[in-house]
């Protein structure tokens, strides 16, 4: 017999009958905004259904947690092709700062938080934060550097460790 | 029959019409949902919320929650351990909330 798409991958009335998640572990590797958001809204999502949700910042992703950068993190205006701006317009001075506004403000609509009082959120509902140790020490950062709220500077094999049991997502 | 079994709820238990809930019904199904006996604090957000939605039409969010309802977010995930938003705007009576924020 064959099977249809659908079925592989489990037709809508399955949802629910699957055994529910209970674990994420998300990584945040670019420090772009459009980088950082992402998995930003799927660690506070999990944390609203009730779900454990760790996040791991790597590379330039540690600027979402880095006191000194995280309240200036900017859309990316050049190589960015979903923004439908020419390349040359995107490089031009100001642009990015122009396009984060605008999105910025779209954002508040929405109630959606601006990035430094986000991470905060997730901290206060339980939601654990964790940098890379191999990213910290390529930076030549430490743990002063980052929010009060990063519980530790972790290797990837204890990022492993915690993410054990549950599901792992990369952005 | 308990009061809870007798009015209309979807799938999830939420209530069908907003106007059949009482306080009765909210602690039926707080117990019911694992939230246990409702403190003070719970009732600040159960009120909030049902204020909320009768005044706008929507549910708030949690960072307005945190930010209005009196209960900061930390607490309110004391409060409602298995998530806040969808735990409070059951225990009001309200529809789930929809925004993924």
């Amino acid at each position: 017999m064959t099977t249809t798409l659908a079925q592989d991958i489990g037709a809508p009335d399955a949802i629910g009958a699957a055994a529910p998640i209970t674990k994420v572990s998300i990584i945040i590797s670019k420090g772009s905004l459009e980088g950082i958001y992402p998995g930003l809204i799927m660690a506070n999502g999990a944390r609203m259904e009730g779900i454990e949700a760790n996040v791991f910042f790597t590379f330039f992703g540690m600027d979402a947690i880095n006191k000194a950068r995280h309240e200036q993190i900017k859309v990316a205006t050049v190589g960015n092709p979903g923004l439908h701006l020419a390349t040359w317009l995107g490089g031009f001075p100001g642009i990015s700062a122009m396009v984060t506004k605008q999105m910025a403000k779209s954002m508040e609509k929405l109630d959606i938080p601006p990035i430094p009082e986000f991470i905060e959120m997730i901290a206060d509902s339980g939601g654990r934060l964790f940098a890379c140790k191999a990213s910290v020490e390529m930076f030549d950062l430490a743990k002063d550097d980052f929010i009060p709220q990063v519980e530790g500077i972790i290797t990837v094999g204890e990022f492993y460790q915690m993410a054990a049991g549950g599901q792992i997502i990369f952005t | 029959m308990t009061p809870l079994a007798a009015v209309a709820r979807t799938a999830e238990g939420f209530l069908e019409r907003v106007e059949d809930w009482d306080p009765a019904l909210a602690a039926e199904i707080a117990a019911e949902s694992g939230v246990g006996e409702l403190s003070p604090r719970h009732w600040l957000v159960i009120e909030y919320m049902r204020k909320t939605f009768i005044a706008t039409g929507s549910a708030p969010t949690i960072r307005t929650l945190g930010k209005e309802s009196g209960v900061a977010i930390k607490e309110l995930y004391l409060l409602f351990p298995k998530g806040p938003a969808k735990l409070a705007a059951k225990i009001a009576g309200i529809p789930k909330p929809h925004g993924c924020i």
